[in-house]
């Protein structure tokens, strides 16, 4: 450990950057954003080498005191789980700046203010160790996302601005309820270590669930809590939206997996069959609404509700498949629909439209954009070479060892979003354009070339060669999958097993999901 | 035997200083120019510097002075320390206030002073006519100040009703305390203590004696039942006078309620306590679901404010279920956070005028992020605060509370009052909705403007620093308002 505050200079960046864009010329305000969130991109590369892959503990831990008469501290850190997440945080809010260069006209100086702020409390809520700072952060980004939507959003965004402001809040403010229970129960601390090192009674975790459900399913979001997000995403100008659903979205199931694993085992085992069942619905329900949408943002934002049914499913097979593809799949997810988004944006911002009937045929007129569209489309269907066929095989695989009927039911959600990604690509890159619209039609320039080609290169490089990122989540989720089923307590009586197989640690290196936990234990039998 | 000494009187200098601070205005209004007025200003706000400094020397140095009528200590003196600020800031904003009113009375700060020297003397009572006299003190001289703006029909009507209502609840505080005396045979609190311990409510003397104070407080408080004359006043009366007693007003109220109830009470805490829940519970749900329905901004902070004692109660409730004073602690801290956010609130209100009137329709806030960036920005900070989403203070507030509640083993109740917060934010936010994402329909001379002038901004400064500042770091108040707890027998 370097003992170099890292994690405060990135959070603390932006921050500072979101009052410097109001100290600027207001022409310079734009490169002043980019510049921020460069230097916050380019301090947050080195944690990626600095990392110790072989450890599972936080690391970059920092500690303060901060309200000591509350016993409330500040504490951040990193494990395996959230720097990848840190890191695509950090990938996506320069291209947020640059593709909202010229679509955002009005009080420019605000938005890149708020887009600051938001990276600054998103990096905070996958940093946060204690329990306090943690809803800070969490709670910190709601404000400035619903101006973000209101503002700048389309026309009815004032409905989905407050809609989105209170569906979120109404979910976390039972989740400060449960903290401060957990405070009281946990020994009189915030601290999210020594809370997931608890034991806690059945009945209290049962409740406990309960409260981080409500406040995480909002956010993933899960059946039947997700209107909130069309109409969200719809609404959102396009920066918005891909920080909705690259970054947003990943904290509800970072939630389940940093909180709600770890600290209640018992209560997510018992509500393993309802976790399961909500994520097969909201993967089938998703990808039959997203089928049926004319409306390119909503389209993509019911595939969102689906692909991240594929994550809460990974989550609650407590083996390694299926919660390293869990991660992978929020990362995977955060670049492939953030590249979506983008395109939608650009789209939008030659025709103003945004119906997939207004924008057919494109590939003659816009070949570049054709191609990135194709790319991003392909990825999203999970395509073998492309980074989300990584995570969808390893959650499957996952979901294959506790139940074959669950994985021919998740499948089906494959299928159907290539039917649904398909289709819209057909009808978008390869239809017959309208010739009033043809003029309008530029392809996609420098600028936009640079917002996207760095998500091209990371659904190859991932989709090729996943394993630095496997390699260094492996020991952090080994040791989530230790507190849901403790080595030692393997044969003790304790709670009936609500899964039809035991889990060990044998079961979960041995090679029953073929190529990637080989290539996992390789790379464990790799470590010092 | 009543014994006087010198020493005494220098205890309560804080007190002295400003009751002679208001009638030297008094005396010289009356002769002083128009364009002279502003050295009355100048005479409270130097008064009031020095008293802070008289009494953040006392709280180290706790005593028990007029045979006991009076105690300095560390809990009396948070709220001393809270009402001088409050007070300075109502004195910065009536100026300016007062002027765009076209209402020169100088007599108007002679009656702030007043007032608040009758909340001085209710936070250091340690007996109960004390506090009965510094209740009146404080209500006779918002009564009059409720009705200052003569030529509003609206201003004259908060005034009767607040002085019929207010009138009304000293009879029911009066006739508990003459009951309580009935029933323990004495006014003071640390000898009623000593007579009800180990007696409980099942005494009918001592159960209406609780229930009548009670009631009386409950008025002082708005808390629901006992809320009806709040939104009436609140929205007549001058707005600086509404800032003043939204916020000076009920903190004094709860400083005087908490102590008659902990140290006077305190034995009967888990039979109250039960009382306190149900008002708790009427005043969160009607107060925030009545803010929902309003129109008028200076209504809808009415109702806030009815709702903000209900979040304030939780910490009174948690009291009677546990051993320690983290709850009563946690009170403190929430009145003195929602001080600066309230009080923010009202100022911003006061002086966005429409056309020589106050604009206090939530339209006239309309597109004021184009017109007034800073203004509004202020107003998104408070409104965000009030709402008690992080990290503003607003959320520390809530938190300690709520941490009480829980640790009482009321997890149930922050539950309900957290969803009612959920509900407090869409009528908050409706205002940062109008201001920041409705264009302004016509830029004519008729639409409302702010008018900002030096005071306001220290008054704004000064209140969107504590805001922020303690949502951040509020450590040392925390600590403030457990030392000051402590000192509570």
């Amino acid at each position: 450990m370097t003992g170099f505050p890292w994690l405060t200079l990135l959070i603390v960046l932006p921050l500072a950057g979101a009052m410097a864009v109001f100290a600027v010329k207001e022409s310079s305000v734009r490169l002043t954003a980019l510049a921020v969130a460069v230097a916050d991109l380019l301090i947050s590369l080195p944690l990626w080498w600095l990392f110790d892959a072989a450890s599972g503990d936080m690391q970059f831990v920092e500690s303060a005191r901060w309200i000591p008469s509350l016993s409330i501290n500040y504490r951040l850190g990193l494990d395996g789980i959230s720097l990848p997440l840190v890191l695509m945080t950090t990938v996506l809010m320069p291209l947020c700046i640059l593709i909202s260069w010229h679509s955002i006209e009005r009080r420019i100086q605000s938005f890149m203010a708020m887009l600051l702020i938001m990276e600054s409390a998103m990096i905070g809520v996958f940093c946060a160790l204690d329990f306090v700072l943690f809803y800070v952060f969490w709670e910190a980004m709601l404000i400035p996302m619903y101006l973000l939507i209101g503002i700048w959003g389309g026309p009815n965004r004032l409905y989905a601005a407050i809609k989105f402001l209170l569906y979120t809040l109404a979910g976390s403010v039972l989740l400060l309820v449960a903290i401060l229970v957990l405070y009281f129960q946990g020994g009189h601390t915030f601290d999210i270590l020594q809370l997931s090192q608890g034991t806690y009674s059945t009945s209290l975790q049962f409740w406990l669930f309960l409260a981080f459900f409500a406040a995480f399913a909002v956010k993933v979001p899960m059946f039947p809590f997700h209107t909130w997000l069309p109409d969200a995403h719809v609404e959102a100008p396009t920066a918005g939206s891909v920080i909705l659903a690259s970054v947003l979205l990943k904290m509800g199931t970072y939630g389940f997996l940093r909180f709600s694993l770890p600290m209640l085992p018992d209560a997510s085992q018992l509500f393993t069959p309802f976790m399961v069942g909500l994520s097969i619905v909201a993967i089938i329900y998703g990808a039959y609404m997203a089928l049926a949408q004319a409306d390119l943002k909503k389209l993509i934002a019911y595939s969102s509700v689906s692909h991240m049914g594929f994550v809460t499913l990974g989550l609650f097979m407590f083996n390694i498949q299926g919660i390293e593809g869990a991660v992978m799949q929020m990362v995977n997810h955060g670049i492939t629909t953030g590249g979506l988004f983008l395109c939608v944006g650009m789209i939008y911002e030659r025709t103003h439209s945004r119906q997939i009937a207004d924008n057919v045929g494109l590939t003659k007129p816009m070949p570049r954009y054709a191609t990135f569209l194709v790319i991003f489309a392909l990825s999203s269907l999970g395509l073998p070479g492309t980074n989300s066929f990584v995570g969808e095989f390893m959650i499957l695989a996952g979901t294959f060892l506790w139940s074959k009927i669950a994985t021919a039911c998740a499948l089906l959600g494959i299928i159907l979003a290539a039917a649904y990604l398909l289709w819209m690509v057909q009808r978008v890159a390869f239809g017959v354009p309208d010739p009033h619209i043809l003029p309008k039609l530029r392809d996609v320039n420098l600028r936009e070339m640079i917002t996207v080609v760095p998500l091209v290169v990371l659904i190859f490089v991932i989709g090729i060669f996943p394993n630095p990122i496997l390699t260094r989540m492996h020991p952090s989720v080994e040791k989530v999958i230790a507190r849901v089923f403790p080595p030692a307590a393997e044969h003790a009586s304790g709670m009936p097993r609500m899964t039809p197989f035991t889990p060990s640690v044998e079961r979960i290196t041995s090679p029953t999901g073929p190529t990637f936990s080989q290539e996992t234990q390789v790379a464990s039998e790799g470590r010092p | 035997m009543m014994t006087f000494s010198s020493a005494d009187l220098f205890l309560i200098l804080p007190e002295l200083l400003i009751v002679i601070a208001a009638c030297i205005i008094l005396v010289l209004d009356p002769v002083l120019r128009t364009s002279d007025k502003d050295g009355l200003v100048w005479l409270s706000l130097g008064t009031l510097a020095v008293c802070m400094g008289l009494t953040a020397s006392q709280i180290q140095a706790p005593a028990t002075i007029f045979s006991g009528l009076v105690v300095i200590d560390a809990y009396g003196a948070f709220w001393k320390l809270l009402l001088y600020f409050v007070t300075g800031l109502t004195i910065l904003l009536s100026h300016s206030y007062l002027k765009e009113e076209r209402l020169y009375f100088g007599e108007y700060y002679g009656f702030v002073l007043l007032a608040l020297s009758g909340m001085m003397v209710m936070v250091s009572s340690a007996d109960l006519l004390t506090l009965y006299l510094g209740t009146e003190l404080m209500s006779l001289s918002l009564y009059v100040m409720a009705g200052l703006k003569r030529s509003d029909p609206r201003s004259l009507e908060a005034s009767a009703k607040y002085f019929v209502l207010g009138a009304f609840s000293s009879g029911f505080l009066l006739y508990g305390i003459s009951l309580l005396y009935g029933a323990t045979g004495s006014t003071r609190l640390p000898e009623i203590a000593a007579a009800i311990s180990g007696r409980n409510l099942d005494d009918p003397l001592l159960l209406f004696a609780t229930i009548l104070l009670t009631v009386g407080f409950g008025f002082k408080l708005a808390v629901v039942p006992f809320h009806m004359w709040t939104p009436d006043v609140y929205q007549g009366a001058p707005t600086s006078v509404t800032a003043f007693m939204a916020v000076a007003s009920k903190a004094a109220s709860f400083g005087a309620f908490l102590r008659v109830f902990m140290e006077g009470l305190g034995g009967l805490k888990a039979n109250w306590s039960a009382m306190f829940l149900l008002l708790c519970l009427a005043t969160l749900i009607l107060g925030n679901i009545l803010a929902l329905v309003q129109t008028n901004v200076k209504r809808m902070l009415a109702y806030s404010s009815i709702a903000h004692a209900g979040y304030a109660l939780i910490g009174v409730v948690a009291t009677g279920h546990m051993e320690n004073s983290s709850g009563i602690a946690s009170v403190l801290l929430y009145l003195s956070l929602y001080a600066f956010m309230t009080f923010g609130a009202f100022a911003i209100v006061a002086m966005l005028r429409k056309g020589g009137i106050e604009g206090v329709d939530i339209e006239d806030f309309t597109g004021l992020a184009k017109r007034h960036p800073v203004a509004a920005l202020l107003m998104l900070i408070f409104m965000v605060s009030l709402a008690g989403i992080p990290p503003t203070a607003g959320f520390i507030g809530k938190l300690y509370v709520f941490m009480s509640a829980v640790e009482a083993g009321l997890p149930w109740l922050a539950a309900v009052a957290l969803i009612f917060a959920v509900i407090s934010a869409y009528y908050y936010l409706r205002l940062v909705m109008v201001m920041y994402m409705r264009e302004p329909s016509d830029l004519s001379s008729t639409s409302p403007r702010m008018v900002m002038s030096p005071a306001l901004s220290i008054v704004l400064a000064c209140a969107v620093a504590g805001v922020v500042i303690f949502g951040i770091y509020p450590n040392p108040l925390v600590n403030f308002a457990m030392q000051a707890v402590s000192a509570l027998k």
